[in-house]
């Protein structure tokens, strides 16, 4: 399980679920729950694109990402999940399906794109992954302090010389780097699992920021490796074990906070 | 008149039995998620709806799998869900997104493992694709009796409620105080939404079925203000979406390369582009005031 | 004190939320055609007292009395203060107030004469004809009040209750509602109980009035209740009532934080004068 191709997943992974966990704390508690679902369903065409043209399919991912983070960014600040958003990431959704169709192994890949693949990234991927998921986490640690306190409160931002709008954006383009990262892995709908359920988890179990963060970051490795493994052993595909980990780490951190009486909000120091 | 027809529509159309047995369940598809999608508009449930159709696709494996009615299928694991949705209900709207998110998830991973399965264990290829993105023209026409059925039971739903629904859209308070059970109103339409998303899940798809639950929805409620007009516009968007979107990937077969367009991307397609029609149109103020006539 | 013609009566109503006690033991009656203010300041409970009275709120102690209509109904209209609306919401304002008379019916809705008839009455008495084919939520505030009234009332229930209906319109627009709300309240026996945190713009309407303070209410005429002593013992600590030009304010002592801690050990007065 150790040796040569599987080296590649292992790191990959390992990159994939930090990015993950880091970002994941953050949607979490901006409450971009749908940016975070749509995102990854918006690049899914990019890299059936890709497939088509014979290219590497990181780029189609990042193409369409940045396509996906442009829409939202354009469309203005919807909160609701407004039907024209809605519409828009299913007809990229049909494209995929349009794209796919034309290739030669159209359920193969269909499959690998939705689900995840064990050795969904490649050795030429491999510097590009670690790149641009480098870059995510970085600029999230870099702004960590304006992330939070826009998260809290748009006018408090402000406040501070914050610009609420700027910070949107930013987060938008982080989950964007994040996205193309983790779908080869994962799978387009198992991203947000893999995001969500972990840091749901460390935002009921901890209160101050920090180590929310550090904690997302562990489960999210936690359930990075355990998918992996059980997906080499048995063969089952990796979205049914992030899938079923990320609700499991859901549920835990709703039994936490009903234990314990009240939602910890992450306290700004 | 002639020349037109056949230069639109290819050789053996109308007389090919996929294509009839799409329409005819397309066509019910469409008219019952128009309907019920209505009412997913108003009350903001789109994200459910999108939630109940992608957790449906785990029960879409199952049937391949076990070997039944993919419909079936489809429409239990949609209840299933509702029930569920239902059950652990959250107030919050952030908090419900989350959990909502969470469920998808895990449904969708279940659905992975169960067509795994399927491709490993029986003979079908193409499970994936079926399930997710529909196989309109391969549709058994055994489907087509129960797909009435459901049609109709979620049509005949609606219209029995129709009322005490629209007034719990509006505002569960006022509803309560006319003597509305809102929590049952309220499930009940979870049940509506269940059978409608099963039935646009086996002809566009789990994934693509909400865009045939609200586009065509949309599209009326930008063009029309009385409930009853928007009720009757919606179906016949929906309509024009479903059989154009089948005539255009019957058609495609012919545009050369051996292999045609998937019908649910034409569907889609044509849903987004009478929903932009309808925003341009409504944008500069032509409504369809002329249909608000007194009845 | 039960009349033949009681239409709604609370008594020894208490209500009590994790931490402090939001109604103690409120109790006060109404007749038909009485139009009666609801008064008290942002927290003294007067909106949980409305949903206490409706049955969305369930009570620790005591009871509501409500007269029921033929039918096992309680002949209520309520009047929430605002309503989440969408723009996507397919109902023309004539449409919502057909709603308030056979909202609960099951099955699609017929073509029905009488019905239209009572409607474009219901529109007409609340000075909505000109806008009965609008969109709701494309209605201004004042314009949806009074479809959102014509809803409550087109049922001709016994009692209308309304939840700060007052609070965003200008003075002149209240004033009109109020004149609206009375005339309506005396040509139809129906009994009004309107929440206010001023009672200025309701002194030519009301018969009475109750008056809440920190959850716990007093009620009469106006003469009556609104008087510095009556007051003083309701809140606890010492308070002022002054007439200036046909007004009455309402104001409180300096130290009425430090009183207000002394509140919590006395044992709760409840007035009521008949």
């Amino acid at each position: 399980m150790f040796s040569g191709f599987m080296l590649n997943a292992w790191l990959a992974g390992s990159i994939v679920a930090i990015v993950a966990g880091v970002v994941g704390f953050f949607v979490v508690v901006r409450g971009t729950a749908f940016s975070a679902h749509a995102l990854p369903l918006g690049a899914f065409p990019g890299a059936a694109a890709a497939r088509l043209l014979g290219v590497d399919e990181f780029f189609g991912l990042i193409a369409f990402a940045g396509l996906g983070v442009l829409g939202i960014a354009a469309l203005g600040r919807r909160n609701r999940h407004d039907v024209a958003t809605a519409l828009s990431l299913v007809t990229l959704l049909g494209l995929g399906a349009l794209f796919l169709s034309l290739t030669q192994q159209y359920s193969q890949e269909v499959y690998a794109l939705l689900f995840g693949e064990v050795l969904g990234v490649s050795n030429a991927e491999l510097l590009p992954v670690a790149v641009l998921g480098g870059m995510a986490i970085v600029l999230t640690l870099a702004f960590f302090r304006p992330l939070l306190l826009s998260a809290v409160s748009a006018e408090l931002a402000e406040a501070e010389g914050i610009s609420a709008a700027a910070m949107e954006l930013l987060f938008l383009g982080i989950l964007g780097f994040a996205t193309a990262v983790t779908v080869p892995v994962v799978g387009a709908l198992l991203v947000f699992s893999l995001m969500v359920g972990p840091a749901s988890a460390a935002r009921s179990l901890t209160t101050r920021p920090g180590p929310a963060i550090a904690l997302s970051v562990a489960l999210a490795l936690v359930t990075a490796w355990a998918s992996i493994a059980l997906s080499y052993v048995t063969d089952w595909p990796v979205g049914f074990f992030v899938g079923a980990l990320g609700a499991a780490w859901y549920a835990l951190g709703r039994i936490v906070v009903r234990r314990v009486g009240e939602v910890r909000a992450p306290v700004v120091q | 008149m002639d020349f037109l027809l056949k230069s639109v529509v290819a050789p053996g159309f109308f007389t090919s039995q996929p294509v009839i047995t799409a329409m005819i369940v397309g066509g019910g598809a469409a008219i019952v998620s128009a309907i019920v999608g209505v009412f997913t508009v108003i009350r903001g449930q789109s994200f459910a709806g999108h939630a109940l159709a992608d957790v449906s696709s785990a029960g879409g494996s199952a049937s391949f799998l076990i070997g039944v009615n993919p419909l079936l299928g489809f429409v239990v694991m949609a209840l299933v869900a509702g029930a569920g949705i239902e059950v652990f209900g959250v107030k919050d709207v952030r908090e419900r997104d989350l959990v909502t998110g969470i469920i998808t998830g895990a449904g969708l991973g279940l659905a992975a493992l169960l067509l795994y399965f399927a491709v490993r264990t029986t003979s079908t290829t193409g499970a994936a694709i079926t399930v997710m993105f529909g196989s309109m023209f391969a549709i058994s026409q055994s489907v087509a009796p129960l797909a009435i059925a459901v049609g109709f039971a979620a049509l005949l739903m609606v219209g029995l409620l129709f009322r005490p629904l629209l007034l719990t859209s509006l505002d569960p308070e006022l509803a309560a105080v006319a003597g509305i059970n809102v929590r049952l109103v309220n499930g009940l339409f979870l049940m509506m939404l269940a059978l409608a998303v099963s039935l646009s899940a086996i002809t566009i798809g789990a994934v693509l079925s909400t865009a045939l639950l609200i586009g065509p929805a949309a599209t009326a409620l930008r063009l029309a203000s009385r409930p009853g007009i928007v009720l009757l516009l919606a179906p016949f968007a929906g309509l024009i979406a479903t059989f154009g979107g089948i005539l255009l990937a019957y058609d495609s077969y012919g545009w050369g390369g051996g292999h045609g367009w998937p019908v649910s991307f034409c569907i889609v397609a044509l849903v987004l582009t009478l929903y932009l029609l309808a925003s341009l149109v409504s944008r500069f103020g032509i409504g369809l005031k002329a249909l608000d006539i007194e009845a | 004190m039960e009349g033949g013609d009681e239409v709604l009566g609370v008594a020894d109503l208490s209500v009590a939320f994790p931490g402090h006690m939001v109604l103690d033991r409120v109790g006060f009656s109404l007749r038909a055609g009485e139009f009666c203010g609801l008064v008290g300041s942002n927290g003294s409970g007067k909106t949980t007292l409305l949903k206490a009275i409706l049955g969305f709120v369930k009570p620790q102690a005591g009871s509501v009395y409500l007269s029921r209509a033929e039918g096992r109904q309680p002949s209520v209209g309520y009047v929430p203060q605002k309503i989440a609306l969408d723009s996507y919401m397919p109902l023309r304002a004539r449409d919502l107030v057909s709603l308030g008379l056979d909202g609960r019916r099951l099955g699609l809705p017929l073509p029905d004469a009488e019905r239209r008839a009572r409607v474009e009455a219901m529109l007409s008495a609340v000075d909505a004809s000109g806008f009965a084919q609008e969109r709701i939520g494309n209605l201004s505030g004042g314009q949806q009040q009074r479809v959102l009234i014509a809803h409550a009332l087109v049922r001709r229930p016994k009692l209308l209750l309304l939840d700060e209906p007052l609070a965003n319109l200008d003075i002149r627009s209240a004033a009109e509602i109020v004149a609206l709300l009375r005339r309506i309240s005396s040509a139809e026996k129906i009994a009004v109980l309107l929440s206010t945190h001023d009672m200025n713009p309701l002194l030519g309407a009301m018969d009475r009035i109750v008056y809440l303070a920190h959850g716990r209410a007093v009620s009469g005429g106006i003469d009556e209740v609104v008087r510095t002593e009556v007051l003083s013992r309701l809140y606890g600590y010492h308070i002022d009532v002054v007439r200036v030009h046909d007004r009455i304010l309402v104001i409180a002592a300096e130290s009425a934080g430090e009183a207000h801690e002394e509140l919590a050990h006395e044992p709760a007065h409840v007035a009521e004068i008949p």
